[in-house]
């Protein structure tokens, strides 16, 4: 016990100096910290609400989508909703509440007690935060909100020479390039980190071959977005150059190429999408093993493909590029590569597939989302391997079947799997479970609206529907399967209202959840719930891939099978 | 094959997948080729799905937590993998893949690499900001908007080959069912080739985003008889009719703007950041498709072009109501 005095003796005037409880002093605990787990709850906080501001602008664009040559929405305003829609889902929504639950959890799960560079994390919180409120204030300044202002329309890829000054006159294109400059510099500050973390300060007896497979993914998505955003960045620096200063890098009256653009753009944004997926495959193999009552069929096969599926991810990128005449060699080339890509994503479905089989499924709202992702993601793959047919996608590409696919992905893969981990760890997060009965309503009204919207837009695409169009001829046949992809719209929005109030509601109503509800076995389900600040009072040590499941059956150590 | 069959099978239901911009109802060679690939490659992911999700839910179902069972408190074998079963769900996949991949690049190369016959039209499309100049270089003509080629008997073929460029952003020619979209994207030059069996109009538009009216900025390509195709040529070569009625009217037209932008052959009218309205009024449609062509709509266009198309680069031309009239009398005699 000679250990345990010093350690009361140094708690006690500590709980003495406890922070104060005033609206300013809480305000400026949340402004201030540096504790990894505040920080990532503000960055899933300020996702939540662009995911509605998002949203709605979805819905804008869906109304005036439903029936031809509608006039609810001018075809500049309509620009504009898709260009923010496309920013604001991909760098303001999807990277920061994909960081924001790997803050909250990784130090957890590695038996850590903060990431490696507390401050670099506020600093990444920060510079994302100001970025979306500097691409917000775009509808503001300029023009004013009377003529709605500048916000950007060029689309979120912001295609060259689209983007030059002769074509977009004023602000609004470099209202898009600083914000989403900014989004990347904070993914790089939280990619380094998460690197770091992982690598330097796993607890004792935690190999890398024992680390959980949450813990993985992140380090292979952020190694991924560490390489992935520098491009982009590049682009935008040459692009702010041309703008301004003279250059003529994509300027194409002068000789600049505008194919330049696009691979620049695309060597960033194919990647970036597998940035966005990876964590959804984290949170899966988290998950699914736990309903299950199984441990995850095939560790290294998962640790392999996802390691696999990163590398190859950085050379598929001119898919994107199919129809901008490139040679007979190089579109086979990126064919090859984006086909390959398939086997170490399919071995994943597969190895999910082998959890559920001999398991014992238990139906909670995180595992109903959970199976949704897993049918949901076989079907957007193999949408995927469709549009990697570069003559298909000469025909398929630009076109609603590709809005249809990638929807699938980042819709029915990613934010399933995300409502999924806010199921299961919001318990750890706040003490309290989300209820149940709220949480069957608000599965079952988003995937009925998901697939009424998703499935059939597949169908305007096949008959010949562009993208980025503000509205169509009544004669293409195109009209019956827009009002059942704008319904569906609705029913998603009554869902994902019910997912809110659900979380605001069970904060005060819910079940108290205790340390772990769901009889887990990874360590974050051995600390309190919530955590207490500095996480573990005495680091542990594991000793397995699964130390709770240790402790909880000690005649069946997970380790005699590793 | 059944589920080859079974996909054909579906896609035969009428109006549903069936339109005039479909891209399987394909007409001509490039469009074929690429519908061939896409039924083999639609089978096999169909093929897969019904394979995978069909276990999914076998398993879904089976393995469900059941309170009637008599270990219900126990937790389940635990099975961490198994080398054999892990191999053959790699090996299968790479055959799969390297299956596809080969199918494919076959089709891309046939496309892209097909010999280009001596009787081959050449047509030179420039994509502008928001409308499509046609340029026939070896026959002198120059129209806009709507584009009226040979149809190509497959036992003599006369495909025609398109010179793709664009005057500012990108832009992309994509009729479905004649071939897959390629780009116009400025300061590079693109070619596909069409060759159209049967005689129609072919709709399509433009799919790459290219500005506030990138919507209507839609295609026809009239496939014509060779015996229509050769006197829609001559016709197009002659300078434009001059009618005494219209004379006031061309006046009018000279004396504004017009000409700045407008090429009427045979006249002082040499403008060319706008279409040719050489033959203006033998068109079905103003505006790049999206409006039919009638007095109405061209007085009406003329005077606001915005009102067709927010955003179109054609300023309103602030004529009087008079003016307008003698304008427009004056464009419908530019057969």
């Amino acid at each position: 016990m000679a250990t345990q005095a010093p350690v009361n003796e140094a708690l006690d005037p500590a709980l003495q100096v406890a922070p104060g409880n005033s609206v300013l002093q809480i305000l400026h605990a949340w402004i201030t910290t540096v504790d990894h787990k505040k920080i990532g709850l503000m960055y899933i906080g300020s996702a939540l609400l662009f995911l509605v501001v998002a949203g709605f602008e979805a819905i804008l664009m869906r109304i005036q989508l439903a029936i031809p040559n509608n006039h609810f929405i001018s075809p500049q305003s309509f620009n504009r909703l898709f260009t923010m829609h496309g920013t604001t889902m991909v760098f303001f929504v999807g990277m920061p509440i994909l960081f924001g639950f790997g803050n909250y959890l990784i130090p957890l799960m590695i038996g850590a007690r903060d990431m490696a560079f507390p401050r670099l994390n506020a600093f990444s919180f920060w510079c994302t935060f100001f970025g979306s409120l500097l691409l917000y204030f775009s509808y503001l300044g300029g023009n004013g909100l009377a003529g709605a202002g500048s916000a950007p329309d060029v689309g979120w890829w912001a295609y060259a020479p689209l983007t030059a000054r002769p074509f977009s006159p004023g602000h609004s294109t470099d209202y898009w390039t600083l914000a989403v400059l900014l989004s990347g510099v904070s993914s790089i500050g939280s990619a380094v980190n998460i690197v770091a973390t992982t690598i330097s300060m796993r607890c004792p007896g935690m190999k890398l071959s024992r680390m959980p497979l949450l813990v993985w993914l992140y380090l292979v998505m952020s190694m991924l977005a560490f390489v992935t955003v520098s491009p982009l960045t590049a682009a935008q620096i040459m692009l702010m150059l041309d703008r301004y200063l003279g250059s003529h890098f994509f300027d194409t009256q002068a000789g600049g190429s505008a194919v330049l653009w696009m691979h620049f753009f695309w060597i960033f944004g194919h990647p970036e999408v597998y940035v966005l997926v990876l964590p959804a495959f984290a949170f899966a193999n988290e998950i699914i093993p736990v309903f299950s009552r199984k441990a995850i069929f095939g560790y290294p096969a998962m640790v392999a493909a996802s390691v696999g599926i990163g590398f190859v991810s950085l050379s598929v990128w001119a898919h994107h590029m199919f129809t901008v005449g490139m040679t007979a060699g190089a579109n086979t080339f990126f064919v090859f590569a984006t086909m390959t890509i398939s086997v170490p994503t399919g071995i994943k479905i597969f190895n999910w597939l082998a959890t559920l089989w001999g398991g014992k499924i238990q139906f909670k709202t995180a595992m109903m989302f959970a199976v949704g992702f897993l049918f949901q993601f076989l079907v957007a793959g193999l949408t995927g391997v469709m549009l990697a047919a570069a003559p298909f996608d000469w025909q398929l590409g630009g076109s609603y079947f590709v809005v249809a696919h990638f929807h699938y992905v980042l819709v029915g893969a990613i934010l399933f799997m995300l409502f999924s981990a806010f199921y299961y760890w919001y318990p750890k997060i706040t003490g309290r479970l989300l209820s149940e009965k709220l949480g069957k309503w608000h599965f079952w009204l988003f995937v009925i609206g998901f697939h009424l919207t998703f499935d059939f837009m597949h169908i305007p695409g096949i008959l010949g529907m562009p993208r980025r169009i503000y509205t169509y001829e009544a004669d293409r046949g195109w009209m019956f399967w827009n009002m059942v992809v704008s319904s569906g719209a609705f029913v998603q929005t009554i869902g994902t209202l019910v997912f809110v109030f659900n979380l605001i509601w069970s904060y005060f109503k819910g079940a108290v959840a205790g340390p772990d509800p769901w009889d887990a076995w990874t360590l974050e389900w051995s600390t309190t719930s919530p955590p207490p600040p500095y996480n573990f009072a005495v680091i542990p040590m594991v000793e397995s891939r699964r130390p709770l499941w240790d402790i909880k059956h000690p005649e069946d150590f997970d380790q005699h099978y590793e | 094959m059944f589920t080859a069959c079974l996909t054909s099978a579906l896609l035969q239901v009428p109006d549903i997948v069936h339109g005039p911009t479909s891209i399987f109802s394909p007409d001509g060679t490039p469009a074929h080729s690429v519908f061939g690939l896409s039924m083999l490659v639609l089978s096999i992911c169909v093929a897969i799905f019904l394979t995978v999700a069909g276990l999914l839910i076998y398993v879904i179902v089976r393995f469900r937590h059941r309170r009637s069972d008599p270990n219900a408190l126990e937790e389940p074998t635990q099975i961490y993998g198994s080398n054999q079963i892990e191999l053959s769900w790699t090996v299968i996949p790479i055959l799969i893949v390297v299956m596809l991949f080969l199918a494919t690049a076959r089709v891309i190369y046939s496309t892209q690499h097909a010999p280009k016959p001596a009787n081959a039209l050449d047509v030179t499309v420039i994509g502008h900001q928001f409308w499509w100049e046609y340029r026939y270089p070896k026959l002198g003509v120059v129209t806009a908007n709507e584009l009226h080629i040979p149809v190509s008997d497959p036992r003599h073929p006369t495909p025609t080959y398109l010179t793709l460029a664009s005057a500012d952003t990108d832009h992309s020619f994509w009729i479905p069912r004649l071939a897959g979209k390629t780009d116009l994207i400025p300061n590079r030059v693109n070619t596909m080739w069409i060759d159209p069996a049967t005689t129609g109009l072919y709709l399509g538009q433009c799919a790459q985003f290219c500005g506030a009216q990138h919507a209507k900025m839609l295609l026809r390509v009239y496939a014509d008889t060779p015996e229509q195709f050769a006197a829609w040529v001559i016709h197009q070569k002659q300078t434009a009719a001059q009618t005494s009625s219209a004379v006031e009217g061309q006046a009018v037209f000279q004396h504004n703007a017009c000409i700045s932008c407008h090429t009427v052959a045979g006249t002082i009218a040499t403008g060319r950041f706008g279409p040719d309205l050489t033959h203006v009024a033998t068109r079905d449609t103003i505006a790049s498709g999206a409006v039919v062509n009638s007095a109405a709509n061209l007085r009406a266009f003329v005077e606001d072009p915005a009102h067709f198309k927010p955003g179109v680069l054609m300023p309103p031309m602030h004529l009087n109501d008079h003016d307008l009239d003698a304008v427009t009398a004056y464009l419908m005699t530019l057969r």
